[in-house]
C-alpha cells in the first residue's frame, strides 16, 4: 500500500520534471547567454570538483543530462554544476551544487535513526515483555499520539529549547546545527520505530516466551536470545521505516538545523536537506525555471533514495534474515 | 507395568489451589506425585488438569490474574515459598507444551540454548549433550545430518521431539507433559509414548492428556480432574478397573467427555 503510494506520487514526480524540462528551452534560450557564456569557462572550474570522496548515486546523470542537453549551443556544464560543492540558485551565476544537500540530508537521517533505534526498540522490548500491563495500557497509546504530532511543533520547540540546552551542555559554536535538527527529527521517529517494533515483538507466540521460561531462563535471557532475534526483520522494518521518515523530514529539519547548505560531515555544524530545501524555495522559484528543474531533481532523489533503501532492505531481509529465521515472522 | 524401584514421593502438593481472578480454577488439590513414575490426569477440557501441571513449575504465575495458594513440595521443599529463586525450580521441572515451540534457530541450537544460560559451556560439552539429549528423545538418527538447519523444517512429531530433547539438555528431575501428543498423528504419538515410557527410568514424568485410551496405556498412576477438584487418584490399573467415584466411572466409560 505504502509502496504504491510513493509510486504513485513518484510518476507525478516524473510528469512534472518532464513538463518542466519540455517548457525550459524558452526560459533558458534567453536565460543561457548571461548564465552559462561565462561560467563555462571561468566560473566551473573552480566549482567543479571531480574529487569529492562523496560516492554520488547514478541517479543525477539520468535526468541530469536532458537539461544539459537543452540548451545546446553552449554545452553548459551543468552536471559538473550539480555535482560541486556550492549550493547558491539564486544569484547571478547560480550554482546547483547538490553535494552539501545531499550528505546533510544523509548526517540528518543517520544521526537521527542512530538515536531514535536503539531508543525505540529498547522501549518496545520494555512494552512488549516487561512493562506492568496497566502502564503498557497507558504508554502504547501514549506513543502512538506522539507519532501523530504535527512536526511544526516539534520543530519549534527544538528551535527555541532544545537548541539551547544543545548549546549550553556541548558549547557548540552554531545555535542550530545538524545535532539539533536530527534530535528533532528522533523525536519525530521514535514513536514510528516503537510502535512497528512493539507490534512485531508482541504478536510472537506467547508460547515461545514460557517454553524459554520453562528452560530455566531468565526472562531477559529469554528476550534477548529467543524473542528479539525472533522478531528481528520486524525490528528491522521499524528501523527502517523510521529511516525513510527521517530521510524526507522537512520541517523539523527546516525550523532547526541551521538550513545552511554547507558540505561537512560534523555533526555540530549547520546542515540543509534535500527536503529542507525544496520545502522552502519552491514557493518563490519562477516556474519552468532551471531552478525550478533542479527542485524537482532534488525531489526524484529524494523519491531515489527511498527507493533504493527499500529495495536493498527487501533484498537484505529476504536473503540473510528469512534464511537465518525460516519461516517464523513474515517480514511485516 | 510393575513399578521397578521402590515408591517414593517427588511432588507432593497440599491444599493446592489456584484461581484466576474469581475463578476457582483448581480446589484443594492435595496429591503425592512418586519418582520414576509415569502420572496422568485426565478430565474434560476447562476441568483444572492444565492448571494443575502449570502449577508445579510455578508457569501460571505468567498470567497476570492468577493466584496461588497451598504447598507444592519437591523433595520436600515447597517451591511457593518466597526464599525459593523460580528460575531455578524450572531448570529442575522440565516442560514440553501441547503446542510444541522450537526456536526459531538451528536445531544444534535450540538443545544448546538451555545449556548456554548458566555460564559458557565448551564445544565439546555442547556436542556432547545435543548428541546426548537428542538421542534421549529418539530424534538423533533423523537429524544428526542437519543438526546446522532451522528447527522449523523438522515435522511436527519431530518438533514435537525436539522440544522433548530440548527440556531434557538441562537435565531436570521432573518432566511435565502438557498433552503433548494431542496434535500429532499417530504415528508420532507412538513414538513419544514409546519414548516416555524409556524416560520414566531417569525422570519423573507427570502428563496432563485428554486421551483416556493414552493414560492407560502409558501411565502407572492416575488422576480424575472434574470441575476444580481431583475425583480420585490411584494406580491406574485400579483405576480404570475398578474408579470409586460415580464421575470417574462415566468419564472413562465415555458418558462423558
Amino acid at each position: 500500500m505504502i509502496f504504491l503510494f510513493i509510486a504513485r506520487e513518484a510518476l507525478g514526480i516524473f510528469t512534472a520534471a518532464d513538463t518542466a524540462v519540455g517548457s525550459q528551452p524558452a526560459a533558458t534560450s534567453e536565460l543561457s547567454p548571461e548564465l552559462y557564456g561565462t561560467e563555462s569557462e571561468s566560473a566551473a572550474p573552480e566549482v567543479y570538483n571531480p574529487d569529492v570522496d562523496f560516492p554520488e548515486p547514478e541517479a543525477p546523470a539520468g535526468p541530469a543530462e536532458r537539461p544539459v542537453a537543452e540548451p545546446g549551443q553552449g554545452t553548459p556544464p551543468l552536471l559538473a554544476n550539480l555535482l560541486s560543492t556550492t549550493w547558491q540558485p539564486v544569484s547571478s551565476q547560480p550554482k546547483y551544487g547538490i553535494l552539501p544537500l545531499l550528505v546533510g540530508t544523509l548526517k540528518i537521517a543517520l544521526l537521527a535513526i542512530l538515536l531514535a533505534a536503539p531508543i525505540g526498540i529498547l522501549a518496545a522490548i520494555y512494552a512488549a515483555f516487561f512493562a506492568p500491563r496497566w502502564f503498557r495500557e497507558f504508554l502504547k497509546p501514549l506513543i502512538e499520539l506522539l507519532a501523530g504530532f504535527p512536526s511544526v511543533v516539534i520543530g519549534f520547540f527544538c528551535l527555541m529549547v532544545l537548541a539551547s540546552i544543545v548549546q549550553e551542555s556541548l558549547g557548540t559554536t552554531f545555535r542550530l546545527n545538524a545535532l539539533v535538527g536530527s534530535l528533532g527529527v528522533a523525536i519525530a521517529i521514535i514513536p514510528i520505530v516503537f510502535t512497528i517494533a512493539e507490534d512485531s515483538l508482541s504478536r510472537l507466540p506467547r508460547v515461545l516466551w514460557e517454553a524459554g521460561l520453562a528452560l530455566g531462563a531468565q526472562p531477559w535471557q529469554v528476550v534477548f536470545r529467543i524473542l528479539v532475534p525472533a522478531a528481528t526483520p520486524g525490528l528491522f522494518a521499524a528501523v527502517l521505516l523510521g529511516f525513510g521518515r527521517a530521510f524526507g523530514e522537512t520541517m523539523i529539519v527546516l525550523m532547526a538545523s541551521g538550513n545552511a547548505p554547507l558540505l561537512s560531515w560534523s555533526p555540530v555544524e549547520p546542515v540543509r536537506t534535500l527536503s529542507a530545501t525544496i520545502g522552502s524555495e519552491m514557493g518563490e522559484v519562477v516556474w519552468g525555471s532551471l531552478h525550478y528543474s533542479v527542485l524537482f531533481l532534488l525531489g526524484l532523489l529524494l523519491f531515489v533514495g527511498t527507493f533504493l533503501l527499500n529495495v536493498i532492505a527487501e533484498f537484505w531481509v529476504r536473503r540473510r534474515l528469512l534464511r537465518r529465521f525460516q519461516g517464523t515472522t513474515a517480514a511485516l | 507395568m510393575a513399578p521397578a524401584s521402590p515408591l517414593q514421593v517427588k511432588i507432593r502438593t497440599i491444599e493446592l489451589n489456584v484461581y484466576y481472578g474469581y475463578k476457582h480454577a483448581l480446589q484443594d488439590v492435595t496429591v503425592d506425585i512418586y519418582a520414576n513414575r509415569v502420572t496422568a490426569f485426565i478430565g474434560p477440557s476447562g476441568c483444572g488438569k492444565s492448571t494443575f501441571l502449570r502449577a508445579l513449575n510455578r508457569m501460571n504465575e505468567l498470567i497476570p490474574s492468577a493466584r496461588t495458594t497451598g504447598r507444592v513440595e519437591i523433595d520436600g521443599i515447597n517451591i511457593y515459598d518466597p526464599e525459593v529463586d523460580v528460575v531455578q525450580v524450572r531448570r529442575r521441572i522440565g516442560m514440553v507444551f501441547q503446542q510444541w515451540v522450537p526456536f526459531p534457530k538451528s536445531i544444534y541450537e535450540n538443545i544448546a540454548f538451555g545449556l548456554r544460560l548458566n555460564g559458557k559451556p565448551s564445544k565439546a560439552e555442547l556436542d556432547a549433550v545435543v548428541e546426548h539429549s537428542l538421542r534421549r528423545a529418539a530424534l538423533w538418527d533423523e537429524v544428526k545430518d542437519r543438526l546446522q538447519h532451522s528447527a522449523l523444517e523438522l515435522s511436527g512429531g519431530q518438533q514435537q521431539r525436539l522440544c522433548i530433547a530440548r527440556a531434557l539438555a538441562v537435565n531436570p528431575e521432573v518432566l511435565l507433559m502438557d498433552e503433548p501428543c494431542s496434535a500429532l498423528d499417530p504415528i508420532s504419538t507412538a513414538k513419544i509414548e514409546e519414548l516416555i515410557e524409556e524416560l520414566k527410568h531417569d525422570y519423573t514424568i507427570v502428563i496432563v492428556t485428554h486421551n483416556i485410551q493414552q493414560a492407560a496405556r502409558i501411565s502407572d498412576y492416575t488422576g480424575f480432574f472434574y470441575l476444580g477438584r481431583l475425583v480420585e487418584y490411584n494406580r491406574t490399573r485400579e483405576l480404570f478397573t475398578n474408579p470409586q467415584k460415580r464421575e470417574t466411572e462415566q468419564y472413562i466409560t465415555g458418558r462423558f467427555g
